[in-house]
């Protein structure tokens, strides 16, 4: 038996949030400003890139705190590993990333990512079993242990990987550009951009279409009484941990090919663009962090075009205004009780 | 005045449901159970027997510990003296999960539903271990047809009455040898109060065992088979509902009498 539904839900305000059109929005007023049409197609995939590649490292985090409230200021420690470890494997390929083929390099590039969010995962577990566990329900020891616990992985990969910054060039296949005319479309950030929007619907897929997203959803919302249908939401954690770790594993070796260089305190630096996204987005909300990492990454690379000096702080331009608009974020998950 | 006719009633004191057990080991029972909440001291020493295939009414004044009953049954809160068991099985200690796997279900005071789910969504979570009944569903939709209304809808979309419904709807989508029912009528309508009085008396029919707490007297008259009376954390007065029904001088002694008022 079906119920039979006949109506399509005309009401909750979500349905006509005007959130999402932000991002067109401020694309269409740095068109304005930008002026020249090919300048802002170039500067637009770039904030795109950035903003997917933020995402990624991101969305674990705000789950993390909307289902836990736990806040892993530590987080920065997963994205270091996994740009190490996918550089190492990177290397280990060279001949690979050497190769003029896209389809070697590309097989490098994902199985370095591969080992990068394996390691990260099965970091994150440990970190969560030992650093985490004894500090649930306390902010302030989170905080002060888990950067205490990202300081101590910093200082591991220079014993490992010695204090120097890395290089780490693109693969022939991933540099330069598509040239459309005058309209210039750097490969890789395709890439980033592909990648990205990947992620985001088997996240959003999984976190609506699936038994376990909703026992997610539902645990953000409220946790006891989840416990209360008999589901034990502590396993349900630890794997949001994992899979959130070995994302921002992924995003460091995506952001370390960006920047084509890794050091160890990349993760540290990156996080505060993280947080700024997770708290524009609204916290435990993946799709306001999806919607708030898109608007950082515009904001930033229209910013360096247009005022290269104020650049720096346009994301925290960015998420004043927004907070002024919306306390909570753009997209809050419903918390419950 | 009626706190101090507590205290003097003759039927008040430590004592326990027993006699309605017909002899047959309770369902649940609690026994000098204690609960703390931080540094209070809320549960003192509570004992309870909930025999198996009624409805039994826990009553009590505001404050009483009646929500606090069940959350320590349900191990939201932990004993910290005493002892629950359940089918011969010691809860105490357990985890709330494992708690509702020994087939205990819980509609809580804030009734808990995930408003940022579907009403459909909150059923699917509901029914923990498989796909949901055709027939169980068919028959809550046809009790409550506003779930099957907004079926598709967020469910924190639904009116209070509603989300009541869908909390209730969410305990009962899989048979569970336990209700927990926390004051179900809380700021409803009368109309709907009728709706869910009719809800609880068919779920009776089908043998289910059920602890309520219910504010609204006329309801819990009209279901209720045994009656517990809590007060300051402890159980005052344990009986058949029919005898307290009658007994408007028990009544007033025990409740104080402003409940038909202040529902
Ligand atoms: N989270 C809490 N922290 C501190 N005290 C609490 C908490 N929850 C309940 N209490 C206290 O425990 C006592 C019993 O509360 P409880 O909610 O069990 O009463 P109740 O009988 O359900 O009342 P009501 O009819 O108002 O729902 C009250 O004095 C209340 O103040
Ligand atoms: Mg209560």
């Amino acid at each position: 038996m079906k119920p039979a539904i006949s109506i399509p839900t005309p009401f909750g305000p979500w349905r006509l949030s005007p959130v999402p059109l932000l991002v067109p929005a401020l694309m269409v007023v740095a068109l304005v400003l930008v002026g020249s049409p090919s300048t802002w197609v170039t500067l637009t995939l770039a904030g795109l890139a950035m903003g997917m590649m933020i995402f990624i490292m991101a969305s674990g985090l705000t789950l993390v705190f909307g289902l836990m409230d736990v806040l892993n200021f530590g987080h920065g420690a997963f994205i270091s590993l996994g740009a190490f470890i996918g550089v190492t494997i990177m290397t280990a390929l060279s001949p690979w990333m050497d190769s003029l083929s896209l389809a070697a390099n590309l097989g490098a590039i994902g199985l370095g990512a591969l080992v990068a969010m394996v390691v990260a995962g099965g970091f994150g577990y440990l970190f969560e079993r030992t650093i985490i566990r004894p500090v649930y329900g306390d902010h302030l020891k989170q905080i002060l242990i888990t950067m205490g616990g990202m300081i101590v992985v910093e200082q591991v990969i220079y014993v490992f990987w010695g204090p120097d910054a890395i290089p780490i060039p693109r693969p022939d296949s991933l540099k330069g550009a598509f040239a459309f005319g005058d309209v210039v479309l750097e490969k890789y950030r395709v890439l980033a951009v592909v990648v990205g929007l990947v992620i985001f619907a088997a996240m959003s897929l999984t976190l609506k279409r699936t038994k376990i997203g909703l026992l997610v959803r539902a645990g953000v919302e409220n946790g006891e009484m989840v416990e209360t249908l008999g589901y034990r939401i502590g396993a349900l954690f630890i794997a949001v941990f994992v899979v959130g770790s070995a994302l921002a594993g992924l995003g460091g070796v995506m952001w370390g090919l960006y920047q084509e260089v890794i050091t160890a305190p990349m993760g540290m630096s990156v996080m505060i663009l993280i947080f700024i996204v997770v708290i524009i987005g609204g916290l435990g909300s993946v799709e306001g962090c999806f919607l708030g990492a898109l608007l950082v990454g515009l904001m930033n690379n229209y910013a360096a075009y247009l005022a290269p000096k104020v650049a720096l702080g346009s994301s925290i331009l960015l998420m004043v205004a927004i907070l002024m608009w919306r306390p909570e974020g753009l997209l809050p998950a419903a918390k419950g009780r | 005045m009626s706190r101090t006719a507590t205290e003097t009633s003759p039927r008040t004191g430590h004592q326990t449901a027993s006699h309605t057990t017909n002899g047959r080991p309770p369902l649940l029972r609690l026994s000098g159970v204690h609960t703390h909440i931080a540094q209070y001291h809320i549960l003192q020493g509570v004992d309870l027997e909930i025999p198996e295939g009624g409805l039994t009414m826990l009553l009590g004044r505001n404050g009483a510990g009646k929500t606090t009953t069940m959350r320590t049954i349900m191990g939201l809160w932990k004993v910290s003296a005493g002892e629950i068991t359940f089918a011969g099985d010691r809860l105490n200690g357990l985890k709330t999960p494992d708690i509702a796997r020994k087939s205990i279900a819980h509609v809580p005071e804030t009734m808990g539903i995930f408003g940022g789910l579907t009403v459909r969504e909150n059923m699917v979570l509901a029914a923990r271990t498989g796909p949901m009944d055709e027939d169980r569903l068919r028959w809550i939709l046809d009790l409550f047809p506003s779930l099957e209304k907004f079926w598709n809808a967020p469910a924190g979309a639904l009116s209070g009455g509603q989300k009541q419904m869908l909390a209730i709807a969410r305990a009962v989508i899989e048979p569970a040898r336990l209700l927990l029912i926390d004051e179900p009528t809380k700021g409803l309508a009368p109309a709907i109060v009728g709706a869910l009085t009719e809800a609880i008396r068919q779920l009776k029919g089908f043998g289910a065992t059920i602890l309520m707490v219910e504010q609204n007297f006329a309801m819990a008259k009209a279901v209720g088979d045994t009656v517990a009376v809590m007060d300051s954390g402890r159980i005052v007065h344990a009986g058949s509902m029919a005898d307290l029904a009658e007994d408007t001088a028990l009544q007033e002694g025990l409740l104080g009498f402003s409940m038909e008022m202040h529902q």
